[in-house]
């Protein structure tokens, strides 16, 4: 999950990770609030969840309260990227003698994690690297050992941070890998972390992302999941408990397992159809899952036909036929449903179907054969499927 | 020959309760054969359940059976203690088929079994399991698809396109030495590499199928090993060529990985170091058939 900037400053701020004086505002007098506490000049900062805020007029310098009345009406509603501006954060603006830029992320890879630091912060890192891959001071932290201080100091020396920067960026790095360990975090980002004419450091931004997974020990993340930004269709199928990504063709696609998910969108492409949707089921989907499933394929009307391709491990064939079954009594499903099942009690599976088959409810026992079918279903041109690149 | 597992193979399941998953498929894999010689639950010492004796600790279960592996299905918050219990017991190794354990957890087990275990090998987490046809079966794979006696090594990231894949070849006549699911999570505790190694070493895997997916750099890393260290063939599949990549990556993620991470850069990396590459699951079947009657 994903925060917006004022959440991520939440967020550091339970670290000690120093933060501009600033506050959330929803309206404009809120805004104007905010601003009289923090102290002007102001920065107002639309929040949505992409980049390019300040390129498309969503952050604005404020120097009385008539530019916040001014600048907070013309941000709030502002549309970023399809993104609508909804919240404000305003926070006192300071002086800025040099930015620079610091993460933690886990390197997969290396298996540890990675903590980056550079002396150019403020733009875009991917560019930084691209440039100039010499300017990121980069050091792979073993998760037991943890990062300390003389370490951090080490960090900051090699990225070439200017001397009167460098105790106050090892104190943050440090509160900052904290924030990224016990704080559940895939990734925490300060960009720009600067310093000022008094050689104070703190972060003028905050990106974070939370580990999902979690989840289950955070339940103070309750209140970043209720404003989080998602397309309707996407929370539908995450409220049920379903992966799903909406795509542009007419084949409905349900499978179990992200990776046969994937594969079976590769398949129906190459056998001439277009996948509608990818969506897994997950591992271990009963009845209520599969019919959730359905249901979820069922409101875009683009699909014309439904493949549902099933490879039983932890998922029983007998639960996913009798959702199958449950779903078809429960929800007028409007394209006809064309079905692979195999693995963990995939006989039990197909005798319940067999039960139900129709012109409506089609079972094929190849997942390339059930790829043709719901693309012939669909109104497709069936096509052989490519066998090498 | 199988890899990491065989007939000696004695299982403890850890965690068992009458309504767990670990129950359900250790019996599935002990009607397949799997020596599965006990059970652990810290309430249930004692107890006997569907004829496994259950002990309080995993170091209980090894001092009484002589169990060399471990079956994990347990919840993500009790996971990572129960892969730790097992290694500190003595386990070689152990499956773990826990989905959703937090990545902090799982960075920190891995690093902590590398330098306190390094023995000790652990499969997943989040994975299938592994197959030996014939011999051991240990996770939740349906042992049915598998074909035993044959000259092919499979090792796959996604579990649900293992058991497609498994199932191909078994569909086309073509017997497996040992089947691997390494699981999709960010740190798995056996990589590639460590299965095309194991492969390459085993005298009866004649050849090796590698599936794959987008995301990471896992299948690049392996394309490197493959160039320089594999004498035997490998064909590969990468899951994902058309779908879009299921989940963004930070900033900082995205320069890690660069231009890795594409199902092409993939395929590019992997045809470069001399494997062959399907462009689907049934595709990568048809291709490991001609590589197997070239064998000889």
């Amino acid at each position: 999950m994903d925060l917006f900037e004022y959440q991520g400053k939440q967020y550091f701020a339970r670290w000690d990770i120093p933060v501009s004086a600033g506050g959330v505002a929803d309206t404009v007098d809120e805004a104007m609030k905010v601003a009289e506490s923090a102290g002007y000049p102001v920065v107002v900062k639309a929040q949505v969840q992409v980049g390019g805020r300040g390129k498309a007029g969503g952050i604005k310098l404020a120097a009385d309260a008539d530019e916040v009345r001014r600048h907070a009406g013309a941000i709030l509603g502002l549309d970023i990227k399809g993104h609508t501006v909804r919240r404000l954060w305003v926070e006192h603006a300071s002086d800025i003698s040099k930015e620079y830029y610091a993460s933690f992320t886990l390197d997969r890879a290396a298996k540890k994690h990675l903590g980056m630091v550079s002396a150019q912060g403020g733009v875009e890192i991917e560019e930084v690297a691209e440039k100039d891959p010499t300017a990121i001071a980069r050091l792979h932290i073993d998760p037991v050992d943890g990062l300390d201080l003389a370490a951090a100091t080490r960090l900051v020396e090699e990225a070439n941070l200017d001397p009167e920067a460098r105790a106050g960026a090892a104190d943050i790095l440090v509160k900052l890998y904290r924030c990224f360990v016990e704080g559940d975090a895939d990734l925490v980002e300060i960009n720009p972390l600067i310093l000022t004419p008094e050689g104070k450091v703190h972060a003028l931004d905050a990106k974070v992302t939370l580990d999902d997974s979690a989840a289950f020990r955070h339940p103070e993340w309750d209140e970043f999941r209720g404003l989080e930004e998602m397309d309707p269709r996407d929370r539908l199928a995450r409220d049920k408990g379903l992966q799903y990504v909406g795509l542009d063709g007419f084949v409905g696609i349900i499978a179990n397992g992200a990776g046969l998910a994937m594969s079976t969108c590769d398949v129906v492409e190459q056998v001439g159809g277009k996948p509608a949707n990818f969506l897994d089921i997950g591992g271990g989907a009963n009845a209520e899952v599969m019919a959730n499933a359905l249901e979820v394929i069922n409101t875009d009307e683009k699909v014309k036909s439904i493949f549902i391709n099933i490879f039983g491990g932890i998922t029983r064939g007998e639960e996913v036929a009798n959702g199958i079954v449950a779903a078809l009594g429960r929800v007028d499903i409007k394209a006809p449903i064309v079905i692979r099942l195999d693995g963990t009690n995939a006989d039990e599976g197909r005798r319940i179907l067999s039960e139900h088959e129709s012109d409506r409810l089609v079972s094929v026992p190849t997942m390339l054969g059930a790829a043709r079918k719901a693309t012939e279903l669909a109104g497709g041109t069936v096509r052989e499927a490519q066998v090498s690149r | 020959m199988s890899i990491f597992v065989d007939d000696k193979t004695k299982v403890v399941i850890q965690g068992v309760s009458p309504t767990g998953q670990g129950l359900y498929h250790g019996l599935r894999n002990r009607s397949y054969g799997t020596q599965v010689v006990a059970g652990t639950n810290p309430k249930r010492g004692g107890e006997v359940i569907e004829d496994i004796p259950v002990y309080a600790s995993v170091k209980e279960a090894v001092q009484a059976t002589g169990a060399t592996a471990s079956f994990i299905a347990v919840p993500p918050g009790g996971a990572p203690g129960a892969i730790l219990e097992a290694a500190e017991a003595g386990i070689a190794f152990i499956v773990c088929i826990t989905e959703f354990i937090p990545a902090q957890d799982e960075a920190r087990v891995y690093n902590v079994l590398r330098r306190d275990f390094p023995q000790t090998r652990l499969l997943g987490p989040n994975c299938p399991g592994i197959i030996s046809p014939g011999k051991c079966n240990i996770g939740i794979t349906s042992g049915d698809i598998a074909t035993p006696g044959g000259p092919v090594g499979l090792v796959s990231r996604s579990g649900t396109v293992f058991y497609q894949a498994l199932y191909e070849l078994t569909q086309k006549g073509i017997g497996q030495t040992t089947g691997v699911g390494i699981g999709g999570d960010p740190v798995p505790g056996t990589s590639f590499i460590d299965c095309l190694s194991a492969f390459e070493a085993d005298p009866e895997t004649r050849a090796v199928l590698m599936i794959g997916e987008i995301g990471g750099s896992a299948e690049e890393e392996a394309a490197e090993f493959i160039g320089k260290e594999m004498s035997k063939p490998v064909v590969t599949y990468i899951a994902g060529v058309t779908a879009p990549p299921g989940r963004k990556m930070g900033h900082a993620g995205a320069i890690i990985s660069g231009s890795k991470g594409t199902a092409k850069a993939k395929m590019d990396a992997l045809e470069a170091a001399g494997a062959r590459v399907a462009m689907n699951p049934t595709a990568a079947a048809d291709i490991m058939a001609e590589v197997v009657a070239g064998l000889g």
